[in-house]
């Protein structure tokens, strides 16, 4: 074993461990600085942990150890390994690799930190290996280490004309002292990262094999499915079952409580409903059928006390409100939070002065609604408890944090936990709260049967856990010579604020002030890709289209030169961004989309942003088409570093364009007394096949930096760069989202 | 509960059944073809298609007592070995991401094709129409599916 400190304080574990029949095992773990889901600045650390395997006939396995919900980890993250390795990927099999807290430690999805926080121990894996083989085969032809190269698999001896394949020399190599510190290879000379690999399930995905959770099936297994309040602010009073139980299939209607009243919820423990009538039937259907007919009776509840678990371990008490919610009622509090300072974030200079001082002030709010994550696959868990034993098996992104609330609420310790991670039909943040891991695992241990609980997309659609709803106040002071002298920042949500003070152009501005306040709720939030970055980048990118446009610049010139300020002499030491590398994308996005050279009645737009340690910028092409908007191109510039596989990472950021158009176009969720108005399709809008841009061209900034996330970074700026487009197409500014019924007519 | 034979793939499948279960989970709970999927259930996002002869339908709107005589053909019953033409040039364009839509996607435009084997852009639009894929993979769909035949 051996420890590496950095500056950056990453830690790599390396172990080595022949296995019976020749061939070795490499097991290896690091930990990294990475930024959490919920939170940039909430500095969770993510340790991800591994191993690769060589067997005595040459195969290469490779565990791919974070949960796989279509942002590519499963390829990207062995294509590393396999790169310092030193073989043709084509010989590479890769596996998902269990849950493992002694194996593997931490295993999540979230936060775009997979490969970030992967790069360095990946690369240093597969360079031990490379490392040790070529020691076993120097040895074995009494050469010296450095005559020994490797290529695609096989080590090589020059002068004598003599190889061997891995496989050959794989016992021996498992006995080789693990190298301190093996080389790596030169940016330059890789063959496998940058390049384009295909997804490792493609195949499985277009002829419908089972690799998804709702897919799981066991012997014995039975189906269950939750009824749950109609409203948030709403508890279980009592329920009849007897019409349900006597519907074909049902076998039993059950009560479960998902928290004991004096439960410490945990990170990610979040959930509105924790009183649940289930229903446990034969079949899906028949499941799905007994609900309908089930009466039960729900009753308000009043403040209610509970005790939150924090980031770092610690706790404290929160209130639940009472009451029942409504959507104007959340409009009206929150703008009047528009009049009302909030807790100060950030101050530069004298904001006050300068816009005492103003000849002119632009002030301009901006809002945005509750989403749901809507991923394809409605939520679902296969459990089976068997006395002090749990397996559970389904779609999840943060494993490590639910096992341990299962641990607790079914008092079965911890190593008696087994959770197999399936391929998920999405997850954008919502399946970081697993309760109905724990809702699976409470069925199967009350009917001592294997059961697979699976939710309706109505109980998926209407149980919560959504993006907050946000309001944002942009001001500018301005002087008589077009100048703006002060920025001022307002925000506030609904749980949260959707703040980052310390991002542009905080830095670029002498005078600058941002605030923050927030209201509670009993609605529950939770992270939705790129959390707080998704508006915060939507209310200042459109901002500063319209205050370029108030000063009589072309809206990048202006970025650009906040840009310069920000480099050169930057106000403050706080600054969460480099204004370098932000600016290159813009000069990308500028040369690749002939910005200023737009044809005549195509609105144009451009948006950039920094989140989850990337840079990207979009500019969009927009037609009115009877009322329609028509996105003809979007053009993306990114830098996350180095590609690590260049189509899947296209592919990425063409996804979150087309989310991003559709969440701004159509994303909403609103609430009337409790109850989410919206319940299934039919009612929540999503972007369809024809509303998609007709074009997306993605254009990636070359550097050698270490790469970073991609799941999030390109969504935020596709809200602005849409909105400033569509108001060169229509002459209309939009304030407020969804946009849709501003522009149907 | 009812008898009924329904012809799924090629094979003949006889269960019992109440008449009122939608052909989707006749498929996914009784014969075992998960490869259809659940999203929504009532014909609003296209994962449950298969076809009805040579028609794309939505699964989880059809009960089985009116599937009759007509033959069934799901995701698992495209090809025998993934080699459908439309399969290959997903694969190709590496279209899937999470991959939780793409058989439904593939089902329609496996029927728009048998109808229309060379479909303009607006065809092919208006034939996908219904496959909500919220990964928002719709430009390589649209351009696996020109691609399909070449
Ligand atoms: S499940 Fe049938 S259309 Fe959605
Ligand atoms: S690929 Fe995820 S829903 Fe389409």
């Amino acid at each position: 074993m051996e420890i590496l400190n950095t500056q950056s304080n990453r830690r790599s574990f390396i172990k080595s461990v022949a296995v019976s029949g020749g061939g070795f095992i490499l097991g290896f773990s690091w930990l990294a600085n990475a930024k959490g889901a919920t939170g940039a600045e909430s500095g969770e650390q993510i340790e991800i942990n591994a191993y690769l395997r060589i067997g005595s006939d040459g195969t290469i396995t490779i565990q791919a150890p974070n949960p796989e919900f279509g942002q590519g980890v499963k390829t990207s993250l062995p294509m590393i390994v396999a790169e310092e390795l030193d073989v043709d990927w084509e010989s590479v099999v890769v596996e998902q690799a269990l849950f493992n807290m002694d194996l593997y430690t931490r295993q999540f999805a979230g936060g775009s930190q997979s490969v970030r926080a992967g790069w360095n121990g990946l690369r240093r894996a597969g360079a031990t290996a490379r490392h040790m083989l070529k020691q076993a085969a120097a040895d074995q032809w009494g050469v010296s280490f450095d005559e020994v190269a490797t290529g695609d698999g096989r080590l090589l001896h020059a002068k004598s004309d003599r190889s061997l394949g891995y496989g050959e020399v794989a016992a021996k190599a498992a006995k080789v002292a693990v190298p301190e510190n093996p080389i790596l290879k030169n940016p330059e000379d890789f063959k496998i990262v940058s390049s384009t690999k295909k997804n490792v399930d493609g195949k499985d995905i277009v002829t419908g094999k089972p690799l998804f959770g709702v897919d799981v099936d066991h012997e014995g297994m039975l189906i269950a499915s939750i009824v749950k309040p109609p409203a948030f602010g709403m508890r279980l009073k009592s329920f009849d079952a007897a019409s349900a139980r006597e519907m074909p299939g049902v076998v039993d209607v059950i009560q479960i409580k998902t928290f004991e009243d004096d439960y410490q919820r945990r990170i990610f423990d979040d959930n509105a409903f924790p009183d649940l009538v289930v229903v446990v039937g034969e079949t899906t259907w028949q499941t799905f059928a007994a609900k309908k007919v089930l009466k039960v009776e729900w009753e308000a509840f009043d403040d209610t006390e509970i005790t939150l678990g924090t980031w770092g371990g610690g706790s404290r008490a929160a209130v639940i409100p009472g009451g029942l919610e409504s959507t104007s009622d959340h409009e009206e509090k929150l703008a009047k939070l528009d009049e009302e300072a909030g807790g100060v974030a950030r101050k530069d200079g004298e904001p006050e002065a300068a816009f005492d001082a103003a000849s002119q002030v632009l002030d301009r709010t901006y809002s945005a609604p509750y989403l749901a994550h809507n991923a394809m696959e409605p939520q679902n868990f296969f459990a089976d408890v068997r006395g002090d034993k749990i397996v559970v098996e389904g779609p999840l992104q943060a494993p490590q944090f639910i096992e341990q609330t299962v641990s607790e609420r079914l008092g079965v310790p911890i190593e008696n936990i087994e959770i197999r991670m399936t391929r998920m039909g999405g997850g954008f943040g919502r399946r970081a709260y697993c309760h109905y891991v724990v809702e699976a695992a409470l069925i199967s241990q009350r009917m001592k049967r294997p059961i697979k609980l699976v939710y309706t997309r109505e109980d998926d659609m209407t149980f919560g856990i959504y993006r907050p709803a946000y309001r944002m106040r942009y001001r500018a002071a301005i002087d008589e010579n077009k100048k703006v002298t002060g920025f001022h920042i307002r925000a506030a949500g609904i749980p949260e604020s959707p703040l980052h003070a310390n991002r542009f152009p905080a830095g670029a501005y002498e005078n600058y002030l941002a605030e923050s306040s927030s209201i509670q709720s009993n609605i529950t939030t939770g992270a939705f890709r790129a959390p707080r970055s998704n508006f915060n980048c939507a209310a200042e990118q459109c901002f500063l289209d319209e205050l370029a446009e108030t000063v009589g610049k072309d809206p990048i010139a202006l970025r650009l030169e906040l840009l310069q300020r920000a480099k050169n002499t930057p106000v403050g030491d706080r600054n969460d961004y480099d204004a370098e590398r932000y600016a290159g994308v813009l000069e990308l996005v500028r040369e690749k989309s002939d910005w200023g050279k737009a044809k005549p009645g195509v609105g144009r737009g451009v948006a950039a942003y920094f989140c989850h340690n990337s840079y990207v910028a979009h500019v969009v092409d927009v037609v009115m088409n009877q009322g329609r908007p028509v996105v003809e191109r979007v053009c993306s510039a990114v830098d996350c570093g180095i590609v690590v596989n260049r189509g899947a990472a296209i592919n990425m950021v063409e996804g979150a364009v087309v989310d991003g158009i559709g969440c701004a176009l159509f994303g909403e969720m609103t609430i009337k007394e409790g109850v989410p108005q919206k319940n299934n399709f039919h009612q929540y809008r999503m972007i369809r096949s024809s509303e998609a841009p007709k074009r997306i061209d993605v254009h990636f900034v070359k550097n050698e930096i270490d790469p970073t996330g991609l799941g999030e970074p390109p969504f935020p700026p596709v809200f602005a760069a849409l909105a400033n487009a569509l108001y060169q197409a229509t002459g209309k500014r939009l304030y407020r989202q969804p946009f849709v019924d501003q522009l149907e007519t | 509960m009812a008898e009924f034979v329904v012809k799924v793939n090629g094979r003949n499948r006889s269960l019992e059944v109440d008449p009122a279960t939608p052909l989707l989970w006749v498929l996914r709970d009784h014969l075992k073809l998960v490869g259809t999927k659940y999203g929504c259930g009532m014909g609003q996002c296209g994962t449950c298609t298969v076809h009805l002869g040579d028609t794309a339908i939505r699964s989880c709107q059809f009960p089985i007592s009116a599937v009759g005589d007509q033959p069934v053909t799901t995701i698992e019953g495209l090809s025998e070995e993934g080699t459908h033409p439309l399969q290959k040039a997903w694969i190709e364009h590496d279209v899937a991401q999470c991959g939780y839509c793409q058989a439904g996607q593939i089902m329609s435009a496996a029927a728009l094709l048998k109808r229309n084997p060379n479909p303009d852009d607006s065809q092919i639009e208006g034939a996908m129409e219904g496959n909500l894929c919220r990964c928002g993979t719709y430009l390589r769909i649209k351009e696996a599916i020109r691609n399909a035949n070449a």
